[in-house]
């Protein structure tokens, strides 16, 4: 039973942070410093979360490293997010299997 | 229209699906670890959906701490969500049913609003639901599976599906890069960031949760006081079309 106190405190803890500025700001921003914030926050924690932690995923450091660079070459030529998921993906299963 | 929107979330999520599958089997093994059942693993991430959130989750139910400290981690190690949803504030269109908030918010991951935000224009809470409704149960059945059996798929599977994850993020913020020229040194200066706080032993102290927001928020404000985004130019256009002739009309 506590156990799902536990999950509930959880669940609505998470749940208040993700719904409170989504209803709070309800009209368009108009500070213009403001608006690029948000426009780079996205680009800038994708790109924190996946560098290194991409390089841990393989036992061998360098097949992380090719499926790496091959991700970024790929998706910088507008190659399909399913493509470019799959494909990297692919990649480096086959490259640990040699 | 919106039943189109819908099932093109529902096949952009399909990445997303594949990749929650392995993170949350792994999860759900480390469940296990903190003595959850296998039916309170599922509740847990069916309701929470937050790997960085219910890893950390695990330790405080191990130790038995106080609910108070349940909440506080889970405040800090999500407050990244609270960033993500400002910018979708921001993202859909200001008349929209407010409904759709509530339901839009309960899907806020790295993933969904990483696809929800890269959509064109203003954003259909459809695709976010499209993508919410195979993420989700990608999510809680990999839980279910990881707390019921371990090792049933080989390291180098598991290893290649976490790849697919990376590739999807990559996907996301690359093309970006390609139409803003500025984006580019901003997302290589964040990785090398990334790095140097993940590398140096003097920031062990932080946790990785942390250390994300720490440096979201550094390098997205800069970003935005040295190189302020150029307002769109349809929000312009209309207004000097206008002219002073219909407003006076307006007001005679």
């Amino acid at each position: 039973m506590r156990n799902y106190m536990y999950i509930l405190v959880m669940a609505v803890t998470t749940y208040l942070i993700r719904v409170i500025p989504l209803t709070l700001f309800r009209k368009e921003i108009t500070n213009r410093t403001f608006r690029s914030f948000l426009t780079y926050v996205p680009y800038v924690t994708l790109a924190v979360m996946t560098f290194p932690a991409i390089l841990e995923i393989t036992e061998e450091t360098w097949i992380a490293w090719v499926g790496f660079v091959a991700a970024m070459i790929l998706a910088y030529n507008r190659v399909s997010l399913f493509v470019v998921s799959l494909g990297c993906c692919a990649l480096v299963f086959a490259l640990q299997l040699l | 229209m919106h039943r189109q929107t819908y099932f093109r979330g529902m096949q952009e999520g399909i990445p997303v699906a594949l990749g929650y599958f392995v993170v949350s089997m792994t999860i759900g093994i480390a469940a296990r670890g903190a003595h959850l059942t296998p039916a309170q693993a599922t509740v847990m991430s069916l309701t929470n959906l937050t790997s960085a959130g219910q890893f950390a989750s695990f330790a405080v139910i191990a130790a038995g701490a106080p609910y108070l400290e349940m909440l506080v981690s889970q405040a800090v190690i999500n407050l990244r969500y609270c960033l993500m949803s400002c910018a979708l504030s921001q993202k859909v269109d200001p008349k929209m049913p407010f409904y759709h908030r509530l339901i839009m918010a309960f899907g806020i991951t790295d993933e969904i609003f990483g696809l929800s935000i890269s959509q064109k224009g203003k954003l259909d809470p459809w695709y976010t639901y499209g993508c919410m409704s195979v993420a989700i149960p990608g999510w809680t059945l990999g839980t279910l599976l990881g707390i019921l059996s371990t090792g049933i798929l080989p390291a180098s599977l598991l290893n290649a599906m976490n790849m697919a994850l990376y590739g999807m993020f990559i996907a996301i913020f690359m093309p970006a890069a390609r139409e803003n020229k500025i984006l580019l040194p901003i997302i290589f200066l964040s990785m090398a960031a990334s790095a140097v706080f993940h590398l140096l032993p003097v920031f062990d102290f932080i946790s990785s949760g942390m250390k994300i927001i720490i440096l979201t928020l550094a390098i997205s404000l800069a970003a935005a006081v040295l190189f302020p985004v150029a307002e769109e130019a349809g929000d312009t256009e209309p207004d000097g079309g206008q002219g002073p002739e219909e407003r006076g009309k307006g007001r005679s």
